[in-house]
């Protein structure tokens, strides 16, 4: 039996159709997987509840895959081949790699993007991000119980085109349909609420296990911006627990250690630093495999003594980014907190100190990005509450659209839609044994083609030729997340195909679009009239093509009189057709077609006979029933 | 007959609503779609509607339309979990028969 979830009035899935979706944040040092479930956004645990999955992956000589805690656990004994952080890697060639022979990786040089070699073979970053999401994927749809229709991904703000296309594919090797890349810190914003009606600018401190990020964020219509980012790449709550172990180290006054006495000491300096958030000192006790004991205790003065210059190492970033913004702390409305380690009480008070504010806080700083990726999902995946105010995001400024037939635009993507979108409409040959097609893509609000902005022209050719309106030719828009238009058209019955790709909001500002926007307001009735009228000229000449193709063909089931009336209606239709009386138009087109009427019954009969000449009654009788059978 | 909500069930209903912010109660009803006849519709309710029959079950208002009621009566809305997955189940007594997953069923 399915378990099943309480929907928002109205939105009750048809069986088999819940839209399952989730957000992922895919991170440095840990991963983690949400979703929405009876209105309510909760990360998903794994069998042991735990809710984060460590980005450690490990490839075994027999092609085996560990991924998570597992894999963490060979991290000291199988180095080469457990890759953490790899997320430092994504879309990045070696060159661009810091403190690369401090890796304990065999890197390979590839065109784009570097390999590592370990036992199992070469793997590229992708690939073994690939595991991760699998592995997130996998305790997904066992929690939710049925296949996902997509993800929402987070990546850094500050990521490359190369970097987000690397995740993206790092989705699909996963076999997870990527919903759309969000900004870690949009996703934290939006699991605050700060989509929901607040404007202005806020500032969004993620300090995770090795990485620092700082992000200025500009709120408008519902639509995030990013004014800046900042961070130190090298810099988190690990660098707060070493610099508790070198203080365990000097106060006991311990000589080298071995490495496993080393990784004690640092577990006990994190267990410290954790027990510090709710208390004002914390023992620290620990027997060395030499038999030497550490006991200590530290307090919160120390402890902050000691990492006063990681505290203002942050800030003097924060304060890099809000000039790289052209803003002041006091401009800020909000600061969010994203991260473990902001969970640090000196953290909190240092940023609170610096923007005069309290931070936002009350949600789990390690679950806030992957909440609001979920939230995100699920709007995508279409599960939204009826009147809902949701976070536009990113939507598309103008229509975009192709032209047909007399100048005419048919909009394939509405304006406001959110990106990415992907849209597909069919269209058809105008004339008898047309072999080729124009695809002319606009955009605009504007009923006609010469109102509209031109975007990108390309031909589709190798169309075999039929009769008019017989082919079948799919045009399919596509809006990625970035903003990418690719317009694609296939002919149906034999595949040929053709596409193009543009940037459509390329060259335009807001001020254009405002303008376009407002001419397509002021001319709508104007351009109603005119599309009704373009319409209508349109179906004339395809009328007349039409008949005048079946005169050259079987002009002599007609007598010369009729003829000529046809003949004269045509001409009739033509020139009013030059006119723009529609109605007109539309009266000599019913005139053509009721002179024609007759000629129509009898080259119906005409075809009949000839697919059923030289063959016997039986002969039919046969072929009809073989049909039938 | 009355439908009821089991303890485990309102708990989380009561929870759900809670933190939705705004709701009167829950409601069941049938429809009919899937692969077997009817399905079940599970929804949150925001207003009391003029049909409804409603049921009070562990303080949480169940709301039903007069045309589902028949093939609801008698039944009792679950929470369960099995493996990771969890969520809400309807032990209903009219059901004859039911697709593998039981997400749509027969009177």
């Amino acid at each position: 039996m399915a378990l099943l979830q309480i929907a928002e009035p109205g939105e009750s899935a048809a069986p088999h159709e819940h839209k399952l979706a989730v957000g992922i944040d895919l991170g440095t040092t840990n991963s983690l997987v949400a979703t929405v479930r009876s209105g309510l956004t909760v990360v998903l645990n794994d069998e042991l509840g735990r809710p984060l999955l460590p980005s450690v992956v490990r490839y075994g000589k027999a092609g085996e895959v560990e991924v998570g805690y597992e894999a963490q656990r060979q991290q000291s004994v199988d180095a080469r081949n457990t890759i953490v952080s790899v997320k430092r890697f994504m879309g990045r060639g070696k060159a661009d790699i810091a403190n690369l022979e401090a890796i304990p990786y065999d890197f390979v040089e590839a065109p784009g993007m570097v390999r590592l070699r370990t036992d199992a073979g070469e793997k590229s970053p992708v690939e073994v991000s690939a595991e991760i999401l699998k592995a997130l994927r996998a305790r997904a749809e066992a929690s939710l119980g049925g296949d996902l229709v997509g993800a929402v991904i987070t990546v850094p703000a500050y990521f490359d085109d190369a970097q987000r296309q690397a995740t993206k594919d790092a989705a699909k090797l996963a076999g997870l349909n990527v919903l759309r890349l969000l900004n870690e810190p949009t996703a934290a914003a939006i699991a605050y609420g700060l989509d929901n009606g607040s404007e202005g600018v806020y500032a969004v401190y993620d300090l995770g296990g090795g990485t620092f990020d700082i992000s200025i964020l500009h709120l408008s219509k519902g639509i995030f911006e990013v004014l800046a980012t900042g961070g130190d790449s090298a810099l988190g709550g690990d660098d707060f627990d070493h610099r508790i172990y070198c203080w365990i180290l000097q106060e006991s006054k311990l000589s080298p250690l071995s490495s496993g006495d080393a990784r004690l000491l640092l577990t006990r300096a994190r267990e410290a630093k954790e027990y510090l958030t709710f208390h004002g000192e914390a023992p620290i006790s620990a027997r060395l495999s030499t038999g030497e004991m550490v006991d200590l205790t530290l307090t919160t003065q120390i402890f902050n003594d000691i990492t006063q210059t990681l505290t203002m190492k942050t800030l003097q970033a924060v304060k890099k980014a809000l000039r790289d913004a052209g803003m002041t702390s006091s401009d800020i409305k909000g600061v969010v907190m994203v991260g473990g380690a902001t969970r640090m009480p000196q953290i909190q008070r240092a940023v609170g100190e610096f923007f005069k504010r309290e931070p936002l806080n009350n949600l789990d700083p390690d679950k806030v990005v992957a909440i609001g990726a979920a939230m995100q999902a699920n709007l995508l995946a279409g599960n939204r509450a009826a009147g809902d105010d949701w976070l536009l995001l990113d939507v598309i400024p103008l229509s975009l659209g192709l032209e047909t037939m007399g100048g005419l635009v048919e909009k394939v993507i509405p304006r406001n839609s959110t990106i990415p979108a992907a849209r597909a409409q069919e269209f058809t040959t105008f004339k008898d044994g047309q072999t080729a097609m124009a695809v002319h893509v606009v955009q605009g609000e504007r009923e006609l083609v010469s109102d509209c902005r031109s975007l990108a022209r390309f031909e589709l050719r190798g169309i075999p030729p039929m009769v008019a309106g017989a082919a079948r030719i799919r045009v399919t828009f596509q809006v990625d997340a970035d903003g990418l238009l690719s317009v694609a058209a296939r002919e149906q019955t034999t595949g040929v195909e053709a596409s193009i790709t543009v940037k459509p909001s390329y060259g335009l500002s807001d001020d254009e679009v405002a303008s376009m926007l407002k001419d397509s307001m002021e001319h709508a009735k104007d351009d109603a009239f005119r599309r009704a009228l373009k319409e209508a000229q349109v179906e004339a000449e395809r009328l007349i093509e039409a008949v005048r193709a079946a005169l050259v063909s079987d002009g002599e089931l007609l007598s010369p009189e009729e003829k000529a009336r046809v003949e004269a209606a045509i001409t009739k239709l033509h020139s009013t057709a030059l006119g723009e009386n529609r109605r007109h138009i539309t009266l000599a087109m019913d005139d053509l077609e009721a002179e024609t009427k007759d000629f129509a019954a009898r080259r119906m009969d005409k075809s009949i006979r000839r697919a059923f000449a030289g063959k016997t009654v039986d002969e039919i009788e046969q072929t009809t029933k073989e049909n039938q059978a | 007959m009355a439908v009821t909500l089991s303890e485990r069930a309102a708990k989380h209903v009561a929870n759900y609503i809670t933190k939705r912010g705004k709701g009167v109660g829950l409601r069941l009803g049938v429809r009919t779609s899937g692969c077997s006849g009817m399905a079940y519709k599970l929804e949150f309710a925001d207003e009391i509607g003029a049909d409804d029959v409603t049921f009070e079950s562990h303080g949480v208002t169940i709301l039903i339309d007069p045309k589902s009621l028949p093939y609801l009566e008698g039944t009792e809305l679950d929470y369960a979990r099995e493996g990771l997955n969890e969520g809400f189940k309807f032990n209903n007594p009219n059901v004859k028969d039911q697709c593998g997953c039981g997400e749509s069923f027969n009177v």
